[in-house]
């Protein structure tokens, strides 16, 4: 494995773990874009411009983008979270220079009217299809109880009224804004030359525009609302809770993510033997989730609605006793070594690696190699997560429900 | 590229392949065990779902909490699925541990407690799963298109169905497990940083003096295409499509792939173009070719607003029959390519490799090699793919619906 970086003229940032042993190469663009930086005007429209991506240029149509990766043979797609829209392909290592330059088209679409119009109907499409899914439902509705008053909390699908209403004027706007090189970063993972990365970087991606745009990255308040969707013919009763966590930054990070697994892990945590195992809840899930600034305890429960009640009293329990006296050594090297085996099945693929530079790229600003994970993973002791349950002690202060109950 | 894989049978009929792997630090193996939902008793479905999950709850000298605890300490990511036929055991850690885990599913499969006092506790969870897919649409309509487009028992829920689920007992599960669980027919496939030399002697350890258990048969019920709708007051209209292609074992399975490929295989393909990017009809929409021992399937999936759902299925099924109108070389130079480049990726997998080398065994008795598999792939042509399709047009659907309102599925198609 060897690391490259380098900055264009035009200020994107270009950055490579190369791996001559691997059989294909992975490359994408992370750019710092995403529901929290939307005004409400135009909520949904970091993933909207995510669709209008795969729409083409000038060059290329929307057919010959799709083809195009296609013939290639890539496993290609794009995604946007409240904070990251990223563009991604893994090929073989030959048809690298392709994959760039298609990348590049991703980026500066032409966003046609007439695209925009037929692929608002996709995006009214995407919210339906979540919609009947309830944990999704809960996930948003949770996140804007945590988040009421700032855009984090807000749906990045936006919603049907927000995307319905949106304009391609204020689509193209917002593209300028954020689509500079110093929101983003282009990554490739695996079997590639640097200088060949370097050639075609310039010639495809050199006149990006530069600048950036800054993102208010203060903690935001919370909210600690209550959120009931009543869904009278539902079987099940499905309730997210959300309470504060460290910020993508944080030096407790890692360990936030040891003790989700150690407490609310879907097999063998805490949660696990208090509520799955004896058949209490269907699903009883703590996952850690960190944003920029923030960052949160993400409870899930799942269950029957009649016993709704007394699991989330377990639920509370059970953090009650981590957070007063800890957790064991053992607890703590189990997570461990199941942590560094999920970190080595992943990064054995180039797409693997893709999304853990990227990420690190943009939140941390820098390079971290596979052993420098595992570094930090096996260093974590007691005394850290007990540090991290003093700063930011499990909990719920924010809750969504979506299921037959009116009211929790 | 030519196959690596060692392959070994134990004398009770386990077979066991390994196919050491360059360049990883994993290793992964998939173990396909007899006693999937097809070999339930009648009206008892759920019963291979509770074993598989009860199967963990203790093993050997082990309980249930140092079972799980022993392997978590191997890293091991695990799960477990019911299949139609077998029982799904699969894991991957770094690969000096896979051995140690190999040892304790030795005691998992020969040695389970099956605890009787947490039989309650599993059918619960079981029930609850079944109870949050019910919940969730798309999650139904594939079990439930599934049930109706292949012939009995070969369409059985893998999770079970609610309305059964009380009729299941204990000792059902327990007989299930005596009556079915053994190693003849049995596979284990590892691949990854491992070699024969380290796993067949820990495998031979672990699985030699297993009993062998008696074959049992499945006798085909009638099928016939069916229309259905399930009331739902979803959002959106989900709907399934299924008609019949050949399996993997059929020598005609890479041109059935293509034609599959060529209406779905990639963004550039017919549905996705023609319902999605032309018409802005739906956002998910695709095609897969699912293959059983002895029957296949083309099950197809679309979620649309009820306005738009008619529309939809229309959309679909006239994209699906006007196949055998043509096909550009162009489609299936895609298909080709995305086949090869998926080939060599699968290469960066342990947990692919091994999923591969199990399934391959369990379908053809052998394994292939990629390079007869990239020679098969290449030597597709647009006319040796729509002979299949004139062979096996695309008619007879089955379609299952599940939304606010029924569709019209348009006469002289079915």
């Amino acid at each position: 494995m060897e690391f490259h970086e380098t900055t264009l003229e035009n200020g994107l940032t270009v950055i490579a773990e190369l791996n001559q042993a691997a059989q294909s190469v992975a490359t994408g663009v992370f750019v710092r874009t995403g529901s929290r930086d939307e005004t409400e005007d135009v909520s949904g429209v970091s993933h909207f411009l995510e669709h209008m991506a795969f729409k083409g240029n000038d060059v290329y149509t929307a057919d010959d983008v799709n083809r195009i990766f296609d013939e290639l043979g890539a496993n290609y797609n794009a995604s946007t979270s409240e904070e990251v829209t990223q563009f991604y392909a893994a090929i073989l290592p030959e048809y690298l220079p392709n994959a760039i330059e298609m990348l590049s088209t991703l980026l500066y679409p032409s966003l046609r009217q007439d695209d925009f119009e037929m692929e608002k109907n996709v995006i009214l499409e995407e919210i339906g299809m979540y919609d009947d899914q309830p944990t999704f439902t809960a996930y948003e509705q949770a996140m804007q109880a945590h988040f009421p008053t700032h855009p984090l909390g807000w749906k990045i699908l936006g919603t049907s009224d927000s995307v319905s209403a949106l304009t391609a004027e204020s689509m193209r706007q917002y593209h300028a804004d954020h689509y500079r090189t110093g929101n983003m970063v282009l990554v490739v993972a695996g079997r590639a030359d640097w200088d060949d990365v370097c050639r075609l970087v310039e010639e495809h991606c050199g006149s990006f525009p530069g600048g950036r745009i800054q993102r208010d990255t203060s903690a935001p308040p919370v909210g600690g609302q209550t959120q009931v969707i009543e869904r009278p013919s539902s079987l099940q009763q499905h309730v997210m809770q959300l309470a504060p966590a460290p910020a993508a930054d944080h030096r407790l990070r890692y360990a936030a993510e040891l003790l989700g697994v150690i407490v609310g892990d879907h097999s063998s945590s805490r949660l696990y033997w208090e509520l799955v195992d004896p058949g209490h809840a269907e699903s009883a899930d703590l996952a850690y989730n960190d944003y920029d600034g923030t960052g949160t305890w993400l409870t899930y429960l799942g269950c029957r609605p009649e016993t709704v009640g007394e699991n989330l009293e377990r639920i509370h329990s059970v953090y009650d006793q981590v957070n007063r006296e800890g957790i064991s050594p053992t607890e703590l090297e189990q997570a461990q070594n199941r942590i560094a085996s999920a970190i080595v099945l992943r990064s054995e693929r180039p797409m693997g690696r893709l999304g853990a530079l990227g990420i690190n790229w943009v939140y941390l600003g820098q390079y971290r190699s596979v052993q420098d994970d595992l570094d930090t993973v096996a260093g974590i002791t007691v005394d850290d997560i007990g540090q991290l349950l003093a700063e930011y002690p499990l909990d719920a202060v924010s809750t969504a429900t979506v299921g037959p109950l009116s009211s929790l | 590229m030519s196959s690596t894989a060692t392959i070994h049978t134990l004398d009770n009929g386990l077979t066991v392949i390994v196919e050491p792997m360059r360049d990883v630090r994993s290793a992964a193996f998939s173990f396909l065990v007899p006693g999937g939902s097809v070999h339930e008793p009648q009206g008892r479905n759920g019963t291979a779902a509770i074993l598989s999950e009860l199967i963990l709850r203790g093993a050997g000298s082990l309980d249930s909490r140092q079972l799980t605890a022993t392997l978590d300490n191997l890293g091991l990511q695990r799960s477990e699925s019911v299949g139609v036929k077998h029982l799904g055991f699969s894991g991957a850690t770094v690969a000096d541990r896979l051995p140690q885990a190999l040892a304790v599913y030795g005691d998992i499969l020969r040695k389970p407690h099956l605890p009787a006092d947490q039989f309650d506790a599993v059918r619960e969870g079981l029930e609850m799963t079944l109870r949050a897919m019910q919940d969730e649409p798309r999650q139904q309509l594939m079990v439930e298109l599934r049930r109706r487009c292949f012939p009995a028992p070969w369409g059985t829920p893998t999770y079970g169905q609610l309305e059964q689920l009380p009729d299941i007992s204990s000792s059902d599960v327990v007989d299930h497990y005596r009556q079915l669980v053994r190693p003849n027919g049995a596979i284990l496939g590892v691949a990854g940083g491992v070699e024969p030399d380290e796993i067949l002697p820990v495998v031979e350890e672990a699985f030699g003096g297993w009993e062998e258990g008696s074959e049992t048969e499945l006798v085909d019920g009638e099928y016939t295409p069916v229309i259905e709708h399930i009331a739902h007051d979803s959002t959106q209209t989900h709907i399934g499509i299924a008609y019949e292609a050949v399996p993997y074992r059929h020598e005609d399975y890479y041109t059935a792939w293509a034609s599959v490929g060529v209406l779905s295989g990639g963004m550039s393909a017919r549905l996705f173009t023609e319902v999605r990017e032309r018409r802005g009809l739906c956002y998910s929409i695709s095609a897969v070719l699912n293959s059983l021992p002895y029957h296949a399937r083309v099950l197809a999936y679309a979620g649309t607003t009820a306005e738009r759902a008619q529309e939809t299925l229309d959309v679909t099924l006239a994209e699906m029959q006007r196949l055998a109108e043509g096909i550009e070389p162009g489609e299936l130079e895609r298909c080709q390519a995305r086949a090869k480049s998926a080939l060599i990726m699968e290469q960066e997998s342990t947990i692919s490799r091994a999923g591969s080398v199990a399934r391959d065994w369990f379908h053809l008795g052998r394994v292939t090699t990629l390079d007869e598999v990239r020679g098969k792939i290449e030597s597709l042509t647009v006319d040796t793919v729509l002979e299949y399709i004139h062979a096996h047009p695309a008619r007879d659907f089955t379609v299952v619906t599940i939304g606010p309102e029924p569709l019209e599925v348009s006469g002289g198609i079915s």
